[in-house]
């Protein structure tokens, strides 16, 4: 059999048309044939919702060091947060990990620098946390999409699987509010918490509101451990929950607003005398 | 034909043959056991026999746990959705903590016999608690 040139090219054509099809068809099978169907998950039933989460911090609740230290650790058992001491008893500022903690009224609301400040004010102690911004910076600058704001209720979340340990997320965060693990955390955990996963060296974690236990209506584990009426937590969105009431009828501040992140964590400060 | 160097070379070639196939001999007779997961934890046993059942069939676990496990990570974390309706309409917890390893709390027996035998190192535990397990070997 003689061809020309110009039915050569013609079979060629055709022939490698033909496998090209029939490859993007088995791709295609492969990729559809795996996995389960979406539609088979669902929310739990007794998940507690909401458009926005949101806490409302009431200063004047907690008043002994007791009251702030029982907050944290109950977050810190909860969530097999680690605890890097130096050998003399310190804490190792370098590979502290917190995801809720204690500051200074200086370091917490900088922009509101007085220098005749009620002296008690300045020195007091704040409790605070990831602020669950509504334009989170985190989350902006995440280059893997580890760190993602839940559409249906604003909490600002992390999949651990996903991150790289980039950090670039700490450099965003204008809260302090993201510790990265620099060695494995395990050996430094004293109780571990069964029911929740620790992290791995070389990622960045932080407050998470809770959503495994709000997934089961349960509520934050510091809202529980918190002195009564410390700790709010509610639906900012719902114009009937304590958390907006409070916010729309009390003097609450956040920590610097100006950034326009738009935190969802509000303090209550002074509670009768300053209100 | 000479062939120079012959003895060098040929007692060379055998030297290279006998370590390049020592891999072979070495494992000759012995036999490559094939990986047995256990299902004997006192979860399982305490079950009836009909309730004796992963979330889906064996076939498919065994074939697609991966894939189910990712597919429940990613409804979890990323979507908050966290209950599973399996084949039969039943209803799971995707959790790889609370709710695979309330059964299979014998994670060396089921989850490494496996893993190790195909030489594949899933980084699950490096953050997820397992059980821990008496050392009976």
């Amino acid at each position: 059999m003689s061809m020309d040139r110009r039915e050569f090219l013609k079979m060629a054509g055709i022939s490698s048309i033909l496998g090209l099809g029939v490859s993007a068809a088995a791709t295609a099978q492969n990729i559809l044939g795996q996995g389960i169907a979406p539609d088979k998950v669902i929310t739990n039933p007794e998940a507690l919702t909401a458009k926005h989460w949101a806490m409302v911090v009431d200063m004047s609740k907690f008043k002994t060091d007791e009251d702030f230290q029982k907050t944290i650790s109950a977050c810190h058992t909860t969530h097999n947060v680690p605890d890097f001491k130096n050998p003399d008893g310190s804490v190792n500022l370098k590979d502290e990990i917190k995801w809720i903690w204690k500051e200074t009224y200086e370091h917490a609301f900088p922009e509101e620098d007085n220098p005749y400040m009620d002296e008690k004010l300045k020195e007091m102690p704040f409790l605070v946390l990831c602020n669950h911004c509504e334009k989170p910076a985190c989350v902006r600058v995440c280059p893997t999409q580890a760190t993602f704001k839940r559409p249906q209720d604003g909490i600002v979340m992390m999949d651990m699987h996903r991150c790289i340990g980039c950090r670039f997320c700490m450099a965003a965060c204008p809260y302090g509010a993201r510790s990265f693990n620099w060695r494995d955390p395990r050996p430094f955990i004293k109780n571990e918490n069964k029911e929740y996963p620790t992290r791995t060296k070389g990622v960045v974690e932080k407050c998470t509101f809770c959503t495994e236990r709000l997934a089961f209506g349960k509520m934050p584990a510091c809202v529980e451990a918190a002195p009564k009426g410390g700790l709010l937590f509610g639906d900012l969105a719902d114009k009937n929950s304590e958390v907006r009431k409070i916010v729309e009828t009390r003097y609450t501040i956040r920590r610097k607003p100006n950034l326009g992140t738009g935190p969802s964590v509000y303090y209550l400060i002074g509670g009768n005398e300053h209100a | 034909m000479k062939l120079y160097n012959g003895g060098k070379i040929l007692t060379g070639l055998i030297i290279f043959v006998a370590i390049a196939t020592f891999p072979i001999y070495y494992n000759i007779g012995k036999v490559n056991a094939k990986p047995e997961p256990k299902l004997d934890t006192p979860a399982i046993q305490q079950m009836a026999e009909s309730e004796r059942k992963c979330v889906e069939s064996k076939a498919y676990m065994r074939a697609e746990h991966m894939q189910l496990l990712n597919n429940w990570r990613d409804s979890v974390v990323r979507d908050g959705n966290r209950q599973f309706i399996n084949s039969t309409n039943k209803h799971y917890n995707m959790s790889l903590q609370n709710e695979c390893l309330r059964c299979h709390s014998n994670k060396k027996k089921f989850c490494d016999e496996c893993h190790n035998y195909m030489a594949v190192k899933p980084y699950c535990f490096d953050c997820h608690i397992a059980p821990k397990e008496e050392q009976k070997s």
